[in-house]
């Protein structure tokens, strides 16, 4: 056996690596996803791939390779962690991945000249490359016409024209890498003449030295001489003072000879572009206004932009509560006839209670939301692959660099409408450590798909029976409170502990596009598997041992709220009372937001257990249930009151262990967890307190 | 003609980028993006609160704050 494993291993080994590199939102993930037929994520903004992945390709020949999806990058002088993978990968410096046999530039055609810049980059490294030449159906629609073959013979690397979101291209892609490619052509660029001497100079030192190979150093000569951020990254990289005082030295010889040389390599490498994109590139007669400028003329505008934002919004959660009822519907009706055939088959005892109302009211208590997360979901994704993310970053910007974020803080916390772990992630793109830490601690706050059956339950408790429009508007309010705390607490950081000049804002507004209807469903789909795994996995097990925790230890004879009271969560949630009393919630209630804390959807599943406990289990709806719960002296207990304080509450609180580990993994320290745990926790707890002791000073019930 | 900052065109005006000043990790990625010395680039609107502003450069669409538009020096057409 481990002798077929080894050489299972040298095999793997053997396969040709292809990494996939360019700049962001050129398609990278999508020619990724049609080589090896995974479902990598793509979205029509810059930035959605923060991660190296690897992949697995059968080449027409029948070999497989390795392929790398990689985040988007604008250069290989690197600014963010997300870049700083794409860098690291190409030198070899990652221990899990080994050096790329062949590179794959994926260039977006309808930006070619921005894109060539990066091959030109990559060029200097000496490794193979292939320029894929993707969205070629985007030039024409753009007025341009580019000749791929022409191309070719200018750049000396294959070029294949691609339309990766239809996958046209990909199997000449395929063809051209079990052929073999070619090493790189010499470049063709030229720096001014001192600046090549100063380079030749440094490079050669580097080789001696450093032990880097020709290409590696020259590349890295370029990047340290050139980008006056690098010297941190040079020490980094083990090159010693006596390099910093090299490069530190040759800038001043340089600057003497009225060299920019801040600026002299990158014009040199445009202006070589330009020369090579003669002829490659002509205009087409007769261009039409596009597509994407007549849409930003309504989108973008100063009052019709928000009429559109707000009424997307509105419309979003309308949804969630209209269509998405049918099929809630028959999803608990589904578990209720299961839970009744149960109860008829199996003998009464305490098999059949974990049975019905651990496993079944837990995991189906949360399972019936799903239909309201695919709705969230739809939306969400309609606005990452229309690109109208990215618009949303565009007007919002003001505020955010009012509270001194950094303006793609903005596309992480929108992502946080979905769940806060991948929200976290994105962060990656942002540059600056500080800025990246503020907006990961703030995340959190901006209202996840966990939390919508806990405000969906609620919000039904409140007004049970008024329209949807009602229930949206709640919604929406709910949701604008996530992101005011978001906003607020970034400006409180940013004033605070993280004291800094508000960061830059530099971003490429992609052009719209028509979103795949394929692409949309893969994603809602995949959430939904997520969803429903969580459910299966870490719901269920807490829904069990909750059950276990209300029904444990049994005090003979007893039953109902005397039985549960009796139990270890009882005493927990009665152990509490005395905190939670002035937010207007009780024991019961305890119990709840001690099960939250692994996940939000277990107020569900746990509040499903505490008041249908003593039910005989079927039809009883939670709504009822929660109506009929009353104090020991008879006052009701889900008051409106009470509803809106849990609300404030959810939308506060940090309650989601895997975003605490994400923020642990992603910070590299304890304390940022356990700090946003206690600041989130802090201030729902201020909240909540203030909504219920306000409103009932004010006379509400 | 005086080089003036790009924030002193009108909507839809072109000019043509003379030298950028300012911070230079913010430099260096404008630089990087296209907007070299010599390019052409073109005011397309504002935000509706003012700020950022979005240009046309190299035929793609960039958006930046104004402050960062500030370093950005063109030479009106
Ligand atoms: N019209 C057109 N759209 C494409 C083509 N290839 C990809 N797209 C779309 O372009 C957008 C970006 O694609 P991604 O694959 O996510 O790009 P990426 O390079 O991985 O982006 P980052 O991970 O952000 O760097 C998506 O909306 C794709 O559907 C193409 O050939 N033509
Ligand atoms: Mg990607």
């Amino acid at each position: 056996m481990s002798l077929t494993r080894s050489v299972l291993l040298e095999q793997e080994e053997r396969f040709m690596t292809v990494a996939l590199v360019g700049n962001p939102n050129s398609g990278k993930s999508t020619v990724f996803n049609a080589l090896t037929r995974l479902r990598q994520k793509v979205g029509n903004y810059p930035g959605v791939t923060v991660e190296k992945k690897l992949g697995r390709a059968i080449l027409p020949d029948g070999k497989a390779m390795n392929v790398l999806d990689l985040p988007g990058t604008y250069s290989l002088a690197v600014q963010s962690p997300d870049e700083q993978v794409v860098r690291d990968v190409l030198l070899g410096h990652m221990n899990d991945t080994t050096r790329p046999d062949v590179v794959v530039c994926i260039v977006d055609a309808s930006n070619i000249e921005r894109n060539l810049y990066l091959v030109s980059q990559v060029q200097d490294l000496g490794i193979p490359v292939v320029v894929a030449l993707n969205m070629m159906d985007e030039t024409v629609k753009q007025g341009r016409a580019i000749d791929p073959q022409k191309l070719q013979a200018v750049l000396r690397m294959p070029v294949v024209p691609m339309v990766a979101s239809k996958e046209q291209g990909i199997e000449e892609l395929k063809t051209i890498l079990a052929r073999g490619v070619e090493p790189v052509p010499l470049r063709e660029w030229r720096m001014p003449a001192v600046m090549e001497e100063e380079v030749a100079l440094f490079a050669q030192w580097l080789c001696t030295d450093r032990k880097m190979d020709r290409f590696t150093a020259f590349s890295e000569a370029v990047i340290h001489l050139s980008t006056p951020i690098a010297k941190h990254h040079l020490l980094e990289h083990g090159v010693s003072d006596i390099g910093t005082a090299m490069v530190q030295d040759a800038r001043q010889r340089l600057t003497r000879a009225g060299v920019k040389w801040r600026s002299a390599v990158i014009e040199a490498r445009y202006d070589w572009i330009h020369r090579i994109l003669e002829g490659v590139l002509t205009d087409l007669p007769d261009p039409k206004i596009r597509k994407t400028e007549r849409f930003d003329a309504v989108l973008t505008h100063r009052v019709w932009g928000w009429v559109v934002f707000v009424s997307v919004m509105v419309l979003m959660f309308y949804m969630i509560f209209t269509i998405a009822a049918y099929p809630m519907e028959w999803i608990s009706k589904g578990f209720e006839l299961l839970s009744a055939e149960l109860k008829s088959v199996l003998p009464a005892g305490d098999i059949r209670d974990l049975l019905t109302d651990g496993i079944i009211a837990g995991v189906g208590g949360v399972v019936v939301f799903l239909p309201q997360i695919l709705t969230l979901f739809f939306f969400i994704s309609l606005m990452q692959d229309t690109g109208y993310m990215a618009r949303a970053a565009f007007i919002m910007d003001r505020l955010m660099s009012r509270v001194g974020l950094h303006g793609k803080a903005f596309i992480p916390l929108l992502c946080g409408f979905a769940c806060a772990i991948p929200s976290i992630m994105a962060c990656r793109s942002i540059e600056n450590p500080k800025d990246r830490l503020v907006t990961i601690l703030v995340s959190p706050l901006m209202v996840c798909s966990a939390r919508l059956p806990v405000f969906a339950l609620m919000i039904a408790v409140l007004i049970p029976n008024t329209s949807p429009f009602e229930k949206a508007g709640i919604m929406l309010s709910l949701y604008l409170t996530g992101i005011l705390g978001a906003i607020l607490m970034a400006w409180v950081f940013k004033h605070t502990i993280f004291k800094g000049p508000t960061p830059p804002f530099i971003m490429e507004l992609p052009p719209y596009r028509f979103p795949t209807l394929k692409a949309t469903f893969l994603h809602m789909w995949e959430r939904s598997q997520l969803f429903l795994k969580k459910a299966g996995t870490v719901i269920l097990i807490f829904s069990v041992i909750l059950w276990a925790l209300m029904t444990y230890p049994k005090l003979p004879g007893a039953s109902g709220d005397v039985a549960l009271r009796h139990s270890f969560a009882g005493r927990a949630g009665v152990l509490m009372e005395p905190v939670i009393r002035p937010l207007g919630y009780d024991w019961r209630i305890g119990i709840g937001l001690i099960g939250s804390l692994a996940a939000r959807e277990i107020f569900v599943s746990t509040m499903n257990i505490a008041f249908n406990i003593d039910d005989s289990g079927d039809a009883a709806s939670l709504h009822s249930a929660f109506s009929e719960a009353r104090w020991p002296d008879g006052r009701v207990l889900f008051t409106p009151l009470v509803c809106v304080s849990l609300l404030i509450f959810y939308v506060f609180a940090m309650q989601c262990f895997s975003t605490l580990v994400v923020t642990w993994r992603e910070t590299n320290s304890w304390l940022w967890p356990a700090f946003q745990f206690v600041y989130m926790t802090g201030i729902a707890y201020v909240a909540a307190l203030t909504v219920y002791q306000g409103g009932r000073w004010l006379g509400f019930q | 003609m005086g080089a003036c900052s790009i924030n002193t065109l009108r909507i839809g005006q072109k000019g043509i980028v003379m030298d950028l000043a300012g911070d230079d990790q913010i430099v260096q990625r404008l630089l990087e993006m296209g907007v070299t010395p010599g390019c052409p680039v073109q005011i397309i609107r504002y935000a509706p609160m003012g700020d950022p502003v979005e240009i046309k450069v190299r035929g793609y669409h960039l958006t930046i704050r104004k402050k960062e538009a500030d370093m950005i020096l063109v030479d009106p057409q």
